[in-house]
């Protein structure tokens, strides 16, 4: 049975392309970077033009880009380095929505002695900007908010944010993780000092990510070692994902315009169609959002329960639901929205990519109503669904 | 992704004995839909011979809970009301094939409804219901079911008690009692710390005290919530406190002050009393 893929803010497929631009460094192309010789040597040369493709995506210039290992690190090492530059500032502004790289790192520095600010959102997924500019301090090291939001799809107006923050002159990291590649972004345009991707959330391979830095930075490493990324990221460099990864950035920038109105198209037409299902909401504010993402609950059933059911098909979503979280919390995201528990449990995000087809969504829309009539009729909430 | 059984799958995909009895002789009714899961089981009772002579579930949760309900109804089925109640929590994992630790609770949760069940026949209030202090405030658990399903499952850690009740798996905040209740469970000689009398602060001394805690453990963990709490003002033993967040519109408030409240209490002084503003 074919695999109908929608959880493409968890992960993507790598590309054809992408692929066959790494496959020469699994064999002929071995060689370190950091080697005299020719055979290292041109190597270098190579990482070079992906670091040129990744600038490109961004309007960036290539000294601006630094390889890391994922967005985690990049996240962190964001962080890290702006708190070293500021070390006599102790407060950190970040929301409530964060990825658990921003979050859990700044629930770290809170138990080293930080303060920390959550901004909270509203029923949308949005920011209040003018509780963001009366929470900026002059103890304020540093403002780290993401540009989407992996759950809700939600973009926040980093025209605004930036505007805000770079008006008080305290420095300004981005997750933009789920962003890039599905969205134009100019750093030209936009004041971010700093600014994160993970590869394999645009069709790039895992373990490959990317921290922008704006030139004049103050920039200090995360991992400490060779001389690699001038001496921005030690570490021998991950050649072949650098290399997909630079590939990855090359199509996303292309794909940018019309395959993207493509998934929008196909991510309309297949919220548009579920939100006849009885007991249907949708979660986030729908006038900014990613256009590959739906984030759908269906009150009074449980995500796990549906997901599972939609395994059987192969089609493949996530939740936000507690029972699929591995912990007993439902998500965090869903919670700040404060969105009710008779519709958080039953939240199921479908996340496309360009490599949706019509025939995807037909399908979802055949099997998804069907799922949740009979789960439905499992649940002891059944009348209260039926009155919805 | 959860290693469930190809059981569990089958339960949870085909599940048996669904829906609703009219008329029936007994309801059993347990969980929520703000915990996430929640159970109906109705039972068709024999008054002559207390048999049972059908049970039928609805279940709102996840794979695990769906299909931990239907094996309760397939194992309690023919067999009278005492044969039943000796079907433990274990039994209905066991006729899975076994569960994930993680998901334990939901074989707690089918135990805990055939109970309920068997409470309403009898028109018995449950024990649950009259004894017991709530310990895990997220979930609603309280001392007693800890306790016993701590003895029936041979359990040691609070992660344990976390995956067979819930408890401890919210704010995590009564992680610590649950450990102490383990410990009581299993009679293990608790060295307490021979705290030496208790000195009698000077109220400079008690503030501080009451400030670092606070600081220190009761603020990261509203705040990891979204919520915050500010020290307003310390008058002898009263403690004003002012919630902040979405402390502030929680329906928790109460508990959350009273939270507050036996930290400092334990910690520092047994006379506090805290008051939200």
């Amino acid at each position: 049975m074919k695999v109908i893929y929608l959880d493409n803010n968890a992960t993507t497929r790598v590309a054809d392309e992408v692929k066959e631009a790494m496959l020469p460094y699994f064999s002929d192309l071995y060689g370190n970077p950091s080697s005299m010789h020719t055979f290292g040597g041109q190597i270098h040369r190579k990482i070079e033009v992906a670091r040129e493709q990744v600038a490109a995506l961004l309007n960036a210039e290539p000294e601006e880009i630094v390889f890391t290992s994922c967005g985690t690190e990049s996240d962190n090492t964001a962080l890290m380095s702006a708190l070293e530059s500021v070390p006599q500032k102790k407060h950190i502004l970040t929301t409530r929505v964060e990825h658990p790289a921003v979050l859990n790192f700044c629930k770290t520095m809170y138990r080293k002695g930080y303060r920390i600010t959550f901004l909270p959102v509203d029923k949308g997924g949005r920011l209040n900007l003018e509780e963001l500019k009366s929470s900026i301090t002059d103890d304020t090291a540093i403002v780290s908010i993401m540009y989407a939001n992996n759950e809700s799809g939600v973009v926040f107006p980093m025209e605004e944010i930036t505007g805000i923050v770079k008006s008080r002159g305290v420095l300004f990291h981005t997750d933009a993780v789920q962003a890039v590649g599905k969205m134009p972004i100019d750093v030209k345009k936009l004041p971010v000092d700093m600014l994160s991707i993970s590869g394999h959330k645009l069709h790039a391979p895992k373990g490959i990510g990317v921290l922008y830095v704006k030139r004049g930075v103050r920039f200090s490493p995360y991992l400490i070692g060779g001389h690699q990324e001038k001496g921005r990221r030690a570490g021998t460099e991950n050649v072949a994902s650098i290399a997909g990864l630079g590939v990855a950035c090359e199509l996303a920038k292309k794909h940018l315009g019309d395959e993207y109105s493509k998934v929008k198209g196909l991510r309309d037409r297949l919220e548009r169609e579920l939100l006849k299902c009885p007991g249907a909401r949708i979660n986030g504010d729908v006038a900014n959002r990613l256009t590959n993402t739906v984030n759908i609950s269906f009150e009074y059933v449980e995500g796990e329960a549906i997901l599972l059911r939609l395994n059987e098909y192969n089609i493949c979503a996530s939740s936000g639901s507690a029972c699929s979280s591995g912990s007993l919390e439902p998500s965090h995201v869903l919670r700040a929205m404060g969105v009710p528990f008779t519709a958080i449990h039953g939240s199921i995000r479908f996340s496309l990519s360009v490599y949706n087809t019509d025939e995807d969504i037909d399908t979802v829309l055949k099997i998804m109503p069907e799922v949740i009539k009979e789960l439905r009729e499992l649940s002891p909430y059944g009348r209260e669904a039926r009155a919805t | 992704m959860w290693e469930y059984t190809e059981k569990v799958r089958d339960f949870f995909l085909h599940p048996k004995n669904i829906g609703e009895i009219e008329n029936p002789d007994a309801v059993g009714e347990v969980g929520s839909i703000v915990c996430g899961d929640a159970l109906k089981l109705y039972l068709k009772i024999d008054r002559g011979t207390d048999k049972i002579t059908d049970a039928r579930f609805q279940t709102f949760g996840c794979a695990s809970a769906i299909a931990s309900s239907s094996a309760l109804t397939e194992l309690i089925k023919g067999k009278t009301i005492d044969e039943a109640l000796k079907v433990a929590n274990t039994d209905i994992a066991e006729y899975l094939g076994g569960l994930p630790r993680e998901k334990m609770h939901c074989s707690v949760m089918g135990r805990e409804a055939l109970e309920a069940a068997v409470a309403n026949y009898r028109g018995e209030k449950l024990p649950e219901v009259e004894e017991g202090g709530i310990v895990c405030q997220c979930y609603g658990i309280t001392d007693v079911k800890i306790r016993r399903v701590v003895q029936e499952n041979n359990l040691h850690t609070a992660e344990d008690v976390t995956n067979f009740t819930k408890a401890g798996g919210g704010c995590g905040g009564c992680i610590p009692e649950i450990e102490k209740i383990i410990k009581e469970v299993w009679a293990e000689r608790v060295v307490e710390e021979v705290a030496a009398p208790k000195k009698r602060l000077t109220n400079i001394q008690k503030i501080g005290m009451i400030q670092d805690i606070i600081e220190r453990e009761i603020r990261p963990l509203l705040q990891s919530d979204g919520g915050d709490v500010e020290l307003v003002d310390v008058d002898g033993n009263k403690v004003m406190v002012a919630l902040k967040g979405v402390c502030r519109e929680c329906v928790m408030a109460n508990i959350t002050a009273k939270n507050i409240e036996k930290k400092l209490k334990d910690l520092v002084s047994e006379e506090l009393v805290v008051e939200a503003e």
